[in-house]
C-alpha cells in the first residue's frame, strides 16, 4: 500500500507541547516539509526563540541553537557568518521579534543577512499567559490591556512586513495565514521560497504567519481560525510585500 | 621570538586575537577601546574572517553567542557601559558553555561616567554581572606585552574549558603604546568541538546549544556540572605575580595599570627603608587567594590599591581572613593613584 502521509524526516518523532488548536505545530510541519523537499536537513541550523516555541529545538532534526529573547537574528548572524554555506533560519513570535527584538530583526534584515525568519504573529503573548503584544489589535482584551488595547495608551498594532519591506536588504517578505487549507498551502509555498531565496544568496527573507492562540484569546479552536480571518487579516493583509518575482 | 614593534594596547588586542586564530569579531564602538574594532575592520578581510559592526552591544554579544555555537574562535570588545549591555548574553553563553573572549577596556563609571581609565568593573566581571550562578575567567594584564600574551591565552582557556574568558584592561593600557614582541608561532589549543552546530550532514544526531532547563532537577545537575568545571579552572588556571613579599613590611594588592605604579613605589619606599611587597593577581577570577594566605603572616598589614571605590579589597580581606589588617586606597572617576599618595598611605599605615 502506498504511503500518502507521513511525518517529515526533518521533524523528530516526539510529542509537541502546544495547546489544542494552536497552529505552531502546523508551521513546524511546513518548515520540516520544506527542509525535506529541498534536501537541506543536513546543512540546516535553526534558532529557537523565547516564547511558546522556546524548545522547538527538540522538534527539528537539524542542528538547533536556543537564543535569548528577541536575539535570534543576531545569533543567526553569528552562525551564518561562520558557516556561510549552511542554511540558517530563526523561528520567532511577536513578542520576541516585534517587541524586545525589534533592533535585531531590523538590522539583520537591513544587512541583508542571508538567513530566513519565520515570524509567528498571533497578536498576543502565549507563554507568559496572554499579555498584550505589539501586534495586539485595537480593542483586543489581554491580561495587560484588560479594557482593550487603546491607541492613546498602548499605541498601534505593528505591521512588521510593511515595515521590513522598506529595507533593501529584506529581499523576500510575505505574510501568510493558517486559517484554512488553501492558506496553509500558500504558507508552505512562501516558506519554501524564503529558504530558496537564502540558498540563492539573495539576502534576508521573512515569512510572517498569522497564527492562533485559542487559549489566550479565550475562543475554541474552530472559532480561533475564524478570528484570524475576521479580525487579524483586516489589520494584517496577507500577500507578498517583496521578492515575488525573484529568480531562485 | 619575532621583532619588537611599538604598538598601541588596543591594536595589540586585535593582533593577538588574529594570531590566536580568531576570525570572527562582533562589536560596537565605544571609547576608549574602539581601535580594536578599527584594526579588525582593516585586517579581517585579509584573513578571510568576519568583522561586523553590530547595531548594539546586545546584538554583538549575541552574534558572539551564535558564532561560538557554530564552533568558531570569536571575540567581542567594549568598555564598561557597553559591557553592561553584554551581560544578558554573557549569562546565556556561560550556561550554554560557549567558549568566547570578551575584552573590557574599562572606563570610569557608574552610568555613562567618563572615558578615562578605571577599575570599577571588578565586581561585574568576577562576581557575575549577569544573572545566575556562573563564573568567567578574568585576566588582568598590566603591560602591552602581557596584553598580547593573555589574549592568546584567553582563547586557549576558553576552548579548553568551554568557558567565557574576559580580558580586563583599562583605558590607560588600551591607549598606551609600548614595545611588544610577537612569537613566530602561537601555541593554539586544538579543542574538540564536536558539540558545535555545523549541520548534521545526515551523519549524526542533531546538536543543540541551549541555556534553558525547565526541569529543576536537570537544571540543578547542570549547575553542579558548571560548578565542578569552575573548581577545575580555579585549580589549573589561577595566575599571580609576587614581588618582594619575603620579609615585607607591607604587602600591596594591585592589578593592571595600578600594579605598575606599585612597582615604582617599591623602589622609592626601599630608599626610606620600607620593604613593600606586591601581590598582583593576573587572574581576577579565579582569585589567587592562596598567595595571600601564604604571605598572611609576613607583613604588618595589607593594602589594596585600586582605581575604584574598593572592589578587589573584598577578596583580599576574604583571603587574608582577619590575620592582618587590610587597608584600602582608591581613586575614582578616571583619576590615577600617584606614587606619592600611595607612599604616604603606606607610611601612615606603618606608623
Amino acid at each position: 500500500m502506498a504511503i500518502v502521509f507521513q511525518r517529515p524526516h526533518a521533524l523528530r518523532e516526539t510529542q509537541m507541547h502546544y495547546c489544542p488548536g494552536c497552529t505552531h505545530g502546523i508551521v513546524h510541519r511546513l518548515i520540516a516539509e520544506v527542509i525535506d523537499e529541498l534536501g537541506i536537513e543536513g546543512k540546516t541550523i535553526g534558532v529557537s526563540p523565547v516564547g511558546c516555541a522556546y524548545n522547538n529545538y527538540l522538534y527539528f532534526n537539524c542542528d538547533m541553537v536556543q537564543a535569548a529573547h528577541g536575539r535570534a537574528p543576531a545569533v543567526a548572524t553569528g552562525i551564518k557568518r561562520v558557516h556561510p554555506g549552511n542554511v540558517v533560519f530563526t523561528y520567532q513570535g511577536d513578542g520576541d521579534l516585534a517587541a524586545i527584538g525589534t533592533a535585531e530583526i531590523v538590522h539583520a534584515a537591513n544587512r541583508g543577512e542571508k538567513i530566513t525568519t519565520v515570524f509567528i504573529n498571533n497578536a498576543i503573548y502565549g507563554m507568559t499567559s496572554g499579555q498584550m503584544a505589539p501586534t495586539t489589535l485595537i480593542g483586543q482584551v489581554t491580561t495587560t490591556s484588560p479594557f482593550g488595547r487603546k491607541p492613546e495608551i498602548d499605541g498601534f498594532p505593528l505591521n512588521v512586513c510593511e515595515m521590513l519591506s522598506t529595507l533593501k536588504g529584506a529581499v523576500y517578505v510575505e505574510r501568510v495565514s493558517m486559517h484554512d487549507i488553501k492558506n496553509i498551502k500558500n504558507a508552505k509555498k512562501a516558506i519554501k521560497r524564503a529558504f530558496q531565496v537564502q540558498m540563492a544568496g539573495l539576502g534576508f527573507s521573512i515569512v510572517e504567519v498569522l497564527s492562533t492562540c485559542p487559549t489566550n484569546w479565550g475562543v475554541d479552536p474552530v472559532n480561533a481560525l475564524k478570528w484570524i480571518e475576521e479580525k487579524m487579516i483586516p489589520q494584517y493583509p496577507i500577500g507578498n510585500f517583496r521578492g515575488k518575482d525573484l529568480e531562485v | 621570538m619575532g621583532e619588537k614593534i611599538l604598538m598601541k594596547g588596543n591594536e595589540v588586542v586585535a593582533e593577538a586575537a588574529l594570531r590566536a586564530g580568531c576570525r570572527h569579531y562582533f562589536g560596537y564602538p565605544i571609547t576608549p577601546q574602539t581601535e580594536i574594532a578599527h584594526y579588525f575592520a582593516k585586517k579581517m578581510p585579509q584573513y578571510g574572517g568576519t568583522f561586523i559592526q553590530a547595531e548594539s552591544e546586545v546584538a554583538a554579544m549575541n552574534m558572539v553567542y551564535g558564532a561560538a555555537s557554530a564552533g568558531a574562535r570569536v571575540m567581542t570588545s567594549s568598555s564598561s557601559p557597553g559591557v553592561s549591555l553584554k551581560q544578558e548574553a554573557i549569562s546565556y553563553a556561560a550556561c550554554a558553555e560557549l567558549p568566547a573572549v570578551i575584552v573590557n577596556i574599562m572606563r570610569a563609571g557608574p552610568g555613562l561616567g567618563g572615558i578615562l581609565a578605571a577599575q570599577s568593573d571588578y565586581f561585574q566581571a568576577t562576581k557575575g554581572g549577569g544573572h545566575g550562578d556562573y563564573r568567567m575567567v578574568v585576566l588582568a594584564p598590566s603591560s602591552v606585552q602581557e596584553l598580547y600574551e593573555l589574549v592568546v591565552e584567553a582563547f586557549n582557556i576558553a576552548d579548553r574549558y568551554r568557558t567565557l574568558c574576559m580580558i580586563m584592561g583599562d583605558g590607560m593600557l588600551g591607549q598606551m603604546m609600548e614595545a611588544v614582541e610577537f612569537r613566530d608561532q602561537e601555541d593554539i589549543c586544538q579543542a574538540d568541538k564536536s558539540w558545535a552546530v555545523t549541520g548534521t550532514e545526515m551523519k549524526r544526531d542533531h546538536n543543540i546549544i541551549t541555556s534553558i532547563y525547565i526541569d529543576p532537577e536537570v537544571l540543578e545537575k547542570h549547575n553542579l556540572k558548571l560548578q565542578a568545571k569552575y573548581r577545575q579552572i580555579a585549580e589549573n588556571e589561577t595566575r599571580v605575580e609576587i614581588c618582594n613579599c619575603d620579609g615585607a613590611d607591607i604587602i600591596v594588592a594591585a592589578y593592571g595599570t595600578v600594579a605598575r605604579i606599585i612597582k615604582n613605589v617599591i623602589k622609592t619606599a626601599e630608599k626610606e627603608g620600607i620593604r613593600v611587597g606586591l601581590i598582583r593577581p593576573v587572574t581576577l577570577w579565579p582569585f589567587p587567594a592562596a598567595a595571600f594566605e601564604k604571605y598572611a603572616q609576613v607583613p604588618k598589614a595589607f593594602l589594596s590599591v585600586e582605581m575604584s571605590a574598593g572592589q578587589m579589597v573584598e577578596d583580599v580581606r576574604l583571603a587574608v581572613n582577619g590575620k592582618k589588617p587590610v587597608h584600602f586606597l582608591g581613586r575614582m572617576g578616571g583619576m590615577i593613584p600617584t606614587q606619592k599618595e600611595i607612599l604616604e598611605k603606606i607610611r601612615e599605615i606603618l606608623k
